[in-house]
């Protein structure tokens, strides 16, 4: 693929008809063909993306962001000393935030339970960063799985393994989760990751079943099968590498969707449940006082949509990196 | 093309019954009896509890119980709810305001959302671009309850632009702001999935030939790249007018409005089986029926593909 496209590229640049001209884009070409001709050692896939990457500010910004999550799931006594769930209802009742008084309790104000906001909220990030993550790693082994076996046996396999596919696709994340977790009266943070991950693992198989059709073509596994490679060697060392590309993207963007079912789930009252904390309990219990606190529900939001946002901005960034059709 | 959907539609036999299998299992055969529950808090009295179970199949074998439904279906017959109502009755209360709901969501999304798409396409890295890709994942990333409350707060409460909570359902001026909440998400894949899509076929070669005819810009734009890049486009619709549908769920909730996703969402709560059941039987034909549609638009938009 790479070795055709700086040629692409020149008659790309030439073919742009005047009614046509997309200054930008045409810059853009240029400067990529530039980058391909100026390169004297032929680059991996892994090295051109890891260049591209580095050169994104989508990339730092979203990896930034995740960082300070990460830290604040896994250590959140560094961000603050309040306990989250000592409430005290006749000081601080919905008291209004007090914007100036950095990393402080009040300074996201307190909820209707006198809570501390801002110390609900930091330590409400392990819940739902614990759930996306799981979520992603469940998913991508068992829909990688299904999708690898599907597309490299074909046949009868494929015809079962499709069919199953198709039928879970036929229920939708939210719906089926609501359903399977309905039936569970105690819930913590891996029966919701259970209950997504049951319904989430389509997409990623139907990725992985075509990479896999296209990829098994390929000459380096007749080759790797000449030389007496097992099944097994074949999908986990030759084929395996070349199809988590799209895997990896797909999964990325998929982690932010389901840290926003997770909290829409909690959200419904069928996801996780007080004492856990978490920005999905937080904002369902805020529900009701948006009128008089309106902080209350939109500091846990923010913070959720932000960690969405970091999630979908990384799979973006990895996407443009791996997929050269796109830049 | 007949045989094409013949056989298109035996396909869906297997997927069908397999989908309503599954939701069915997890209804009945998970913890939690629905029987009980009629009682509430009060204690069951074991010879009604019996009586009841028996009226409504529930001591017969699983398998038996999905046979009796499936077959009930076929003569249209989708059961009662535990409450003494037939389903059918209950559906068809929720589902006229649901499908209004979602087509006013659908149309939204096809028109504003395309056309942002094509818009951006065309003019990729200016400045209408860069603000409507900023835009969109913004509307990714926040989830739609938050959206929804968002909404409601500001014109519902603060300026006080529309009512906080849907009056009458079926009323569509009423029904314009929560179905534009429901679609802003599938809004923002829509103007992405265009915007890519065209980005790309930009520099396809039937458009230098196309240009280089000399075909005007409208004919080169609206008919040799428009039909081009909008299969990929048709296809997400077609899978996302079902999801419109189920995922009305929290939008429902939010503006009160007695549709589908508010019956489906208390009949899950309550253990309501045979309610819930039905409603996810229609969602899945939905789905079915307009993913076959979209693989017969394919042949519409892309000659290259016939269906013998």
């Amino acid at each position: 693929m790479p070795e055709n496209k700086p040629q692409q590229v020149a008659s790309a640049s030439v073919s742009v008809d005047a009614s046509l001209t997309d200054v930008a884009a045409v810059a853009e070409l240029a400067s990529l063909a530039d980058k391909k001709e100026s390169g004297s050692k032929p680059r991996s896939l892994g090295q051109d993306a890891w260049r591209e990457l580095r050169g994104s500010w989508l990339f730092w910004a979203s990896g930034v962001l995740l960082i300070l999550f990460v830290v604040m799931a896994a250590f959140p006594t560094l961000f603050t000393d309040v306990d989250p769930r000592q409430a005290d209802l006749r000081g601080h009742y919905l008291a209004p935030p007090n914007w100036s008084h950095f990393f402080q309790g009040d300074w996201f104000g307190y909820n209707g339970q006198g809570q501390s906001v801002y110390a609900r909220t930091v330590h409400g990030a392990r819940a739902s960063i614990i759930v996306g993550v799981c979520v992603t790693i469940a998913v991508t082994v068992f829909g990688g799985l299904v999708g690898m076996l599907a597309g490299y046996f074909g046949g009868w396999v494929d015809g079962v393994l499709s069919r199953v596919t198709d039928i879970f696709f036929g229920i939708p994340l939210l719906l089926g989760g609501l359903t399977l977790l309905q039936a569970f009266t105690h819930r913590t943070v891996w029966t919701v990751t259970l209950g997504l991950a049951t319904f989430g693992w389509m997409q990623i198989a139907r990725v992985m079943r075509g990479a896999v059709i296209t990829q098994k073509q390929a000459d380096f596994v007749t080759a790797a099968r000449a030389l007496g490679a097992g099944t097994g060697r074949i999908l986990f060392r030759h084929i395996l590498p070349n199809v988590l590309g799209p895997v990896i993207v797909v999964a990325t963007i998929a982690l932010g969707g389901y840290i926003s079912t997770e909290a829409t789930l909690s959200y419904l009252g069928i996801g996780l449940q007080d004492p856990v904390v978490s920005w999905g309990v937080d904002i369902s219990a805020a529900q009701s006082q948006l009128r008089d606190a309106p902080h209350v529900l939109l500091v846990p939001a923010t913070f959720l949509s932000l960690t969405v946002l970091a999630f979908i901005l990384l799979g973006d960034a990895v996407r443009d990196a791996l997929d050269p059709k796109l830049r | 093309m007949g045989r094409f959907v013949a056989r298109r539609l035996l396909q869906m036999i297997p997927v069908f019954i397999g989908t309503t299998l599954l939701i069915f299992l997890m209804v009945y055969s998970l913890p939690g009896d629905p029987v009980k529950s009629l009682f509430g808090p009060k204690a069951a009295d074991p010879a009604t509890v019996e009586r009841l179970r028996h009226q409504y199949g529930l001591d017969k074998p699983l398998l038996e119980q999905y046979w009796n439904y499936l077959s009930g279906l076929f003569k249209g017959d989708f059961g009662q709810s535990f409450t003494g109502r037939p389903v059918a009755d209950l559906m068809a209360e929720a589902f006229p305001v649901t499908i209004r709901l979602a087509l006013l969501a659908f149309a939204f999304e096809v028109v504003v959302g395309v056309a942002l798409g094509v818009l951006t396409g065309l003019k990729r890295g200016k400045f209408l671009d860069q603000i409507v890709l900023v835009l969109t994942l913004v509307v990714i990333s926040i989830p739609v309850f938050v959206i929804g409350y968002v909404t409601q707060f500001l014109l519902g409460l603060k300026w006080k632009v529309i009512t906080p909570t849907v009056q009458d359902s079926m009323n569509l001026g009423q029904l314009m702001i929560p179905a534009i909440v429901l679609a802003a998400l599938s809004l923002a894949y829509v103007t992405r999935l265009t915007r890519t899509t065209v980005g790309e076929n930009l520099r396809a070669d039937y458009m230098r030939t196309a240009v280089a005819k000399g075909l005007p810009r409208k004919r080169v734009i609206g008919v040799h790249l428009m039909r081009n890049s909008l299969i990929p486009v048709v296809t997400f619709l077609g899978t996302d007018l079902g999801m419109l549908m189920g995922g009305a769920i929290v939008t429902e909730g939010i503006f009160n409005i007695q549709g589908v996703g508010n019956t489906l969402f208390r009949s899950i709560q309550t253990s309501e089986g045979p309610t819930v059941v039905g409603i996810v039987t229609v969602l899945v034909l939905v789905y079915l029926v307009s993913s076959l549609v979209v693989d017969l638009l394919y042949a519409v938009l892309d000659p290259r593909i016939r269906y013998a």
